[in-house]
């Protein structure tokens, strides 16, 4: 997926209260949203996404107390090869300077980004919230997955990383080593952020008007029977994860075959230098030089586990849902059979 | 002599002089009197409240550019921003560079969007009003009004729009009319989804509401059908036991209803449900398995 890195803005004003000592645990607790930013998001993706990779926006809010308080959004053009003088920084400093005209909040606070069936855990994610968290400390991604949407329920995830992982995108360490000193696995990466909706009053009126004006029949796709071309994709998109990871796999496999392999070709060697030296000094030669043994075996590079962490990531994302998602139609499949069993 | 007929009277519009009754004529005039049909989307009403409520001190209402995209008979309005602007007793002031700007800003994200028309909070149409439509039709060949009445001055909303037109006298002044237009709500699938999910927060004590998890929603599905049969149920109920009339359009609905239930034998039905729940039972064990495999991979690396 192409994604491009966003580059966020330093915050023109400091933020509305945060404590200095809330670095140490996770600064936000609780996401909370507008009406506006969840309709705002679903318009983008529905006009500007269909059939293309994500839609990806800016949020912009407060940080009160403990909550992250999204109030409004706007999204980012796409990024097309044509444009190529277009910049991004400049795009976005010229909207958040007009909409400070009109007293929108205009503080930087995260980003969202549309997602194919869940996956949406990958290098270019990473980067871009490991930037945004680094330069502002509480932001979050917002992870926006239409499809799940359209089967019936809005599906809207915050993911933040875990500090751990902060250290580790600092130090630029991604070794097999670094990461065991952090002990970090695949499920400490991000971690989720529980959101609540807020609506303020006027909008609550405008949700009355809407619902007596509009008598739109309720479809109840959530109802809807059918699953397996769903099934059939997600699972599709598990097997290429699960075959990269197996490459994976296989690649490290190799690597600390070789490493023991070289270990016992040093081994070897630095016994025949034993031997020999002492055969000589029996003859009363002068015994060889030392060598340098590591100058001669030099070690394999070990492969970077950072990719294997993201796959693995990766994985459990997808069968998480996959898990949501067949308990969901196992339940509307006993309500079929009650109903049918009712019938006849 | 043309025969009129007066299509619909609004016991609002004759309070309000700007406003015309609606009349029924022959049709090759009726294309210029109605005008298009103007179809929203809830996320620029949402956009206009919030708007609103972030006004700046003293001013009374604002306005706003809409944005959509135009059809043959129909007007869509998918998006807009706020415009700052004065208003005092004698005189208008609107940010025209403002305006410009931003609409420069969303046609780089959304590129078939247009100027559709404009907004302004409130319940009438002030002659600074007229003023500002003017500025419009320059940026936008008939552009549409539209109006919502924020402060609930009759209860309501009263979301309404308008096209202007000519009126007056040939060669006198001529003055501007504002002529309704009536209004539709458009929704996206997902879009709908994502009201349902807002209108949740009507209820809730302050204003808030978390987002449901699996099972939850399919119960709450469920517990609506439910609601709804039991609503069919007792005009049933009353129909037979003469409480009510029974209507015809109705009963054939109902005929309907009960026709879409399918007819499967016992056994069918048996082998599909099975055959649906082995799969699905399969694919749960395989991700538990999946994720337990990689679990244990992790484990091993860090030995």
């Amino acid at each position: 997926m192409a994604t491009r890195k966003e580059t966020p803005s330093t915050p023109t004003a400091p933020m509305a209260s945060t404590s200095p000592g809330a670095t140490l645990d996770s600064p936000v607790k609780q996401i909370q949203i507008e009406g506006l930013v969840v309709l705002k998001m679903i318009k983008h993706y529905q006009e500007e996404g269909q059939g293309s990779e994500v839609v990806q926006g800016v949020l912009l809010g407060l940080v009160v107390e403990d909550r992250l308080e999204i109030t409004n959004c706007f999204p980012f053009p796409q990024h097309t090869e044509d444009d190529a003088d277009f910049d991004e920084v400049q795009y976005q400093m010229e909207m958040m300077r007009s909409l400070r005209h009109v007293n929108i909040d205009h503080l930087h606070v995260g980003w969202y980004q549309s997602t194919y069936y869940g996956s949406f855990v990958s290098r270019a994610l990473l980067d871009s919230q490991f930037s945004y968290q680094h330069a502002i400390e509480e932001s979050v991604v917002l992870i926006y997955d239409p499809i799940k949407t359209a089967r019936g329920s809005l599906s809207l995830k915050a993911y933040r990383l875990t500090p751990k992982l902060m250290e580790i995108c600092k130090e630029k360490d991604f070794s097999a080593e670094g990461l065991k000193k952090a002990l970090i696995g695949f499920e400490h990466m991000f971690e989720e952020v529980p959101i609540v909706i807020k609506n303020s009053h006027l909008i609550n009126v405008l949700m009355w008007e809407l619902e007596e004006k509009c008598t739109v029949a309720d479809k109840h796709e959530l109802l809807n029977l059918s699953s397996s071309n769903h099934l059939e994709k997600s699972l599709q998109l598990l097997m290429d994860r699960v075959d990269d990871m197996s490459q994976d796999i296989v690649k490290y496999n190799t690597y600390s075959r070789n490493l023991s392999k070289q270990q016992q070709q040093k081994h070897q060697y630095i016994q025949r230098r034993q031997q020999e030296n002492a055969q000589r000094q029996t003859r009363g030669e002068t015994p060889l030089p030392e060598e340098d043994v590591s100058k001669m075996f030099k070690p394999p590079q070990p492969p970077p586990r950072m990719d294997t962490l993201l796959i693995a990531g990766q994985i459990n994302n997808y069968c998480q849902n996959v898990k949501e998602f067949t308990s969901q139609n196992l339940g509307k499949l006993f309500m079929a059979e009650a109903l049918q069993g009712h019938n006849s | 002599m043309v025969a009129v007929r007066p299509l619909g009277i609004d016991s609002e519009a004759s309070s309000d002089p700007l406003q015309i009754k609606l009349y029924e004529l022959p049709a090759a005039a009726q294309m210029s009197v109605y005008g298009p049909v103007v179809k929203i989307h809830p996320v620029v009403l949402a956009s206009i409240g919030d708007s609103y409520e972030r006004r700046n001190e003293g001013a009374s209402r604002v306005i706003g550019t809409l944005l959509g995209t135009i059809d043959k008979h129909s007007v869509e309005v998918t998006n807009c921003f706020s415009v700052p602007h004065n208003e005092s007793e004698d005189e208008v002031a609107v940010d025209m560079e403002f305006a410009k700007n931003m609409y420069d800003l969303h046609k780089r994200v959304s590129p078939s969007e247009v100027i559709v028309g404009w907004y302004a909070t409130g319940f009438e149409i002030t002659e600074h009003s007229v003023l500002i439509h003017e500025y419009y039709s320059r940026e936008a060949t008939n552009p549409i009004h539209l109006t919502m009445d924020t402060a609930l001055q009759s209860g309501k909303m009263n979301i309404r729009a308008y096209v202007s037109a000519q009126m007056g006298v040939p060669g006198k002044t001529v003055g501007v009319m504002f002529t309704p237009l009536s209004v539709k709500y458009k929704y996206y699938d997902t879009e709908r989804i994502g009201v349902d999910l807002l209108q949740r927060t009507r209820d809730a004590p302050n204003t808030t509401n978390g987002l449901t998890s699996d099972l939850c929603q399919v119960g709450g599905a469920a517990g609506r059908v439910q609601d709804m049969l039991a609503t069919v149920l007792t005009y049933i109920e009353d129909v037979l036991s003469g409480k009510q009339m029974a209507d015809n359009s109705v009963g054939r609905y109902l005929m309907d209803l009960v026709n879409k239930v399918p007819k499967i034998t016992a056994e069918d039905f048996e082998t599909m449900l099975n055959s649906n729940i082995n799969d699905l039972l399969m694919v749960t064990y395989l991700s538990n398995l999946t994720q337990a495999q990689i679990a244990l991979n992790e484990k091993i690396v860090v030995l």
